[in-house]
């Protein structure tokens, strides 16, 4: 491959310090994460809660400051510019919320929050933001009438496309979905899914996809990246990932979705024990203390990133013989 | 012949007073538990599962939500059966809490943060149960060890807030079993919590459930979980029941295009790859659910049925046998 990826990520750690004068710890919730995106695919993050994928998707954006690491995206180092290279910079990119109830202004019409950022980015005349924002409607496949009217007055999904559509009509090339559809039903979660992956392709975005569900990301992502207290565990194709995937802490959290498939008596793997706390990971591997597979070599050093596959990556210490089969 | 059951619902209907009009959160209910039975009423959200738990329970929103019709026959600890529809708020009390054990979404709905959780898991067993302050606090420590609490001594003197969301939707367990309940209303006691540590509270529901042969109603908009915890399962849509029967036959064989809908539009790990490849869209249901102040004519899915017909508009389907143990309200569902 000889393109320089679209988003590319090195080194990327935010540790939280406390506000000034409260003792609080610091929280270390993301440590030395490195990956690309390139133009037109897709990268799931994916994670239990607190697993920093948030943070990961605003640092992209410089919505948070990293303390330590470098965005690149298409080659501008986003951690480097200044306030006003940073508004150009980020014209170029849009993030859509799990909370399509909370996002949405109550008191302006749809095509008013629609028009909003075109506005701010300086789009003229009047009818040039009107089309615009028609066009996006159409694009997620509203009626022409939600233009004039209010967000309260519309469902869960609904209010997801009009999102989507916020996003879509500032014409960004990257975007970076958070849980979008977390909140909705699950007929309702498939819709939207099936609307961001048919966009996806037509408009050849650049995406990053955030969930904590691993089920929901299998169909619109290209890789996916599988994250535990703040760190990657395993990174790989999707088809890869759901077929064979290596990381004891991905199989554990494959085998704790339940599906509604019959007579399936789960044979399934409980892990024990509680997430730790960011502020106080363990040493090693930040896994080991729910491990299955953990032996006392897990607690000391940090297992790198080791290449298990064609673009498939395992930070696991017993890699060689999860591959060989020995342990699982 | 079936168990006489525990719980048995009639005819329910519940309703809400919304702008001088009574709108149905909940119509001809029907549903029975028999004793040391999971049942999971699953739908999506606002179909009226929290509202058919808050009816039995008699938690409905005073002034707000009541119950207009029905019977809620229910069979305490003692061997005495009452309608729970008609017992006044005094009443309801003892049976909460002592004959019913309840578990919500959010742990801190049942719990106080300014007591400490041995308190409060001690408190009803004093209240329903007579016994000493001595006493019941070692059974909140016996309890906390039951549900898997490392260190219960230790826990018992802690706050609501010192515990992990996982630890906490233990320590509400242990308070719903305090008392050793016939029945335990679990509505959506997983939703909050990441799918790691609802596999550990599904492996213990299960547990507590049969070791003491209690009765369980399980409230759920997952239909992966209905499959690991219950026996029999009920699909809400619209406030009504429109599918119910043995969850492996509901499953296997859905009678109703709303839970066959659902059940197709649930992702499979490891299937969707397929799909992609073959530029193949996930299922899914068209359009949305009505408001329930706005209900079509005649069967509530009909405007997102793929199989509907002018015969669906006219009345509401009854709920009629489909075999295998199956119910449901669908005029066609012979057909699926
Ligand atoms: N502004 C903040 N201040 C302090 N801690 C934070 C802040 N934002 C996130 N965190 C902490 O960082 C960790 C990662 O959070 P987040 O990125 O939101 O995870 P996720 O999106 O995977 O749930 C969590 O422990 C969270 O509490
Ligand atoms: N406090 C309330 N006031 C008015 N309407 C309510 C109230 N609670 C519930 N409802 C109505 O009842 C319907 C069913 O709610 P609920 O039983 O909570 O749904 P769910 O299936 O998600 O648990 C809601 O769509 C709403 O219209
Ligand atoms: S490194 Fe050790 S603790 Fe971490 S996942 Fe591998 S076996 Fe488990
Ligand atoms: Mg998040
Ligand atoms: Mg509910």
């Amino acid at each position: 491959m000889t393109e320089q990826p679209f988003l590319s990520v090195t080194g990327l750690t935010k540790h939280f310090k406390p506000a000034a004068f409260s003792r609080g710890p610091v929280v270390r919730a993301i440590e030395d994460v490195s990956f690309e995106v390139p133009r037109g695919k897709v990268v799931g993050l994916v994670g239990e809660s607190g697993s920093g994928k948030t943070t990961i998707g605003r640092s992209v954006l410089r919505l948070v400051e990293p303390t330590a690491g470098t965005v690149l995206v298409d080659g501008v180092d986003m951690t480097k510019l200044s306030a006003r290279e940073l508004r150009q910079q980020r014209s170029r990119m849009q993030y859509i919320f799990q909370d399509p109830f909370a996002s949405l202004s109550p008191r302006m019409t749809i095509g008013q929050i629609l028009m909003e950022g075109l506005e701010i980015q300086g789009v003229e005349p009047r009818e040039t933001r009107v089309a615009r924002a028609k066009a996006a409607l159409a694009a997620v496949e509203l009626p022409a009438d939600a233009f004039d009217r209010y967000a309260h007055e519309f469902s869960g999904g609904q209010r997801q496309r009009i999102g989507i559509a916020r996003a879509l009509a500032l014409e960004p090339e990257l975007i970076v979905a958070d849980e979008p559809v977390s909140a909705l039903d699950v007929s309702i979660q498939a819709q939207i899914i099936n609307l961001l992956r048919d966009l996806q392709l037509r408009l050849g975005l650049t995406m990053l996809f955030i969930s904590h569900d691993l089920a929901v990301v299998e169909y619109i992502c290209d890789t996916v990246i599988v994250l535990y207290l703040g760190r990657i565990m395993e990174i790989a194709p999707a088809e890869t990932l759901y077929a064979n995937p290596r990381h004891p802490y991905t199989r554990a959290l494959l085998s704790a979705i339940p599906e509604p498939i019959p007579g399936r008596t789960s044979q399934r793997q409980v892990l024990v024990g509680d997430i730790p706390s960011p502020a106080n990971p363990p040493s090693g591997c930040v896994f080991r203390t729910r491990c299955p597979l953990a032996i006392e070599a897990c607690a000391g050093a940090v297992p790198g990133l080791e290449t298990v596959g064609t673009e498939h990556r395992s930070a696991c210490i017993r890699n060689a013989e999860i591959a060989a089969g020995a342990i699982s | 012949m079936m168990p006489e059951p525990i719980l048995d619902i009639q005819d329910l209907r519940t309703v809400f007073r919304i702008g001088g009009r009574d709108i149905a959160a909940v119509s001809d209910l029907e549903l029975s538990i028999a004793p040391g039975e999971t049942v999971a009423l699953v739908g999506e959200s606002g179909s009226g599962k929290s509202v058919t738990s808050l009816s039995v329970m008699g938690l409905l929103p005073k002034k707000v939500g009541r119950i207009a019709s029905g019977t809620i026959r229910f069979r305490g600890k003692s061997g005495v059966t009452n309608d729970l529809a008609q017992m006044d708020g005094e009443s309801l009390r003892r049976i909460r809490g002592n004959d019913i054990g309840m578990v919500f979404q959010e742990p801190m709905t049942s719990l106080n943060p300014v007591y400490t959780v041995g308190e409060q898991i001690a408190e009803p067993i004093r209240i329903h149960l007579g016994r000493s302050h001595k006493q019941a606090a070692e059974d909140a420590v016996k309890l906390l060890a039951d549900v898997g609490i490392p260190d219960p001594a230790r826990r018992a003197r802690q706050y609501p807030h010192e515990l992990s969301g996982g630890m906490r939707q233990r320590a509400t367990i242990a308070m719903a079993l305090a008392c050793d309940p016939a029945l335990l209303i679990a509505d959506e006691p997983t939703t909050a919590l990441d799918v790691t540590i609802q596999a550990q509270i599904l492996e213990l529901l299960a547990k507590v459930q049969a070791e003491r042969g209690m009765a369980m109603l399980f409230v759920t908009h997952n239909l992966g979980v209905v499959a690991e915890i219950a026996d029999r399962v009920a699909v809400m849509y619209a406030g009504r029941i429109v599918e119910t029967g043995p969850v492996d036959q509901v499953f296997a064989h859905p009678r109703h295009p709303y839970t066959k809908g659902l059940l197709r539009s649930v992702p499979r790990l490891g299937e969707a790859t397929a799909l992609k490849r073959a530029g193949t869209p996930l299922p899914t249901i068209a359009g949305s659910v009505p408001s329930l102040a706005n209900l079509p004519q005649g069967c509530s899915f009909a405007p997102r049925c793929p199989y509907a017909i002018d015969a669906c508009a006219v009345a509401v389907p009854a709920l009629v046998d489909a075999g295998e143990g199956q119910l449901s309200r669908c005029i066609r569902w012979q057909e699926l």
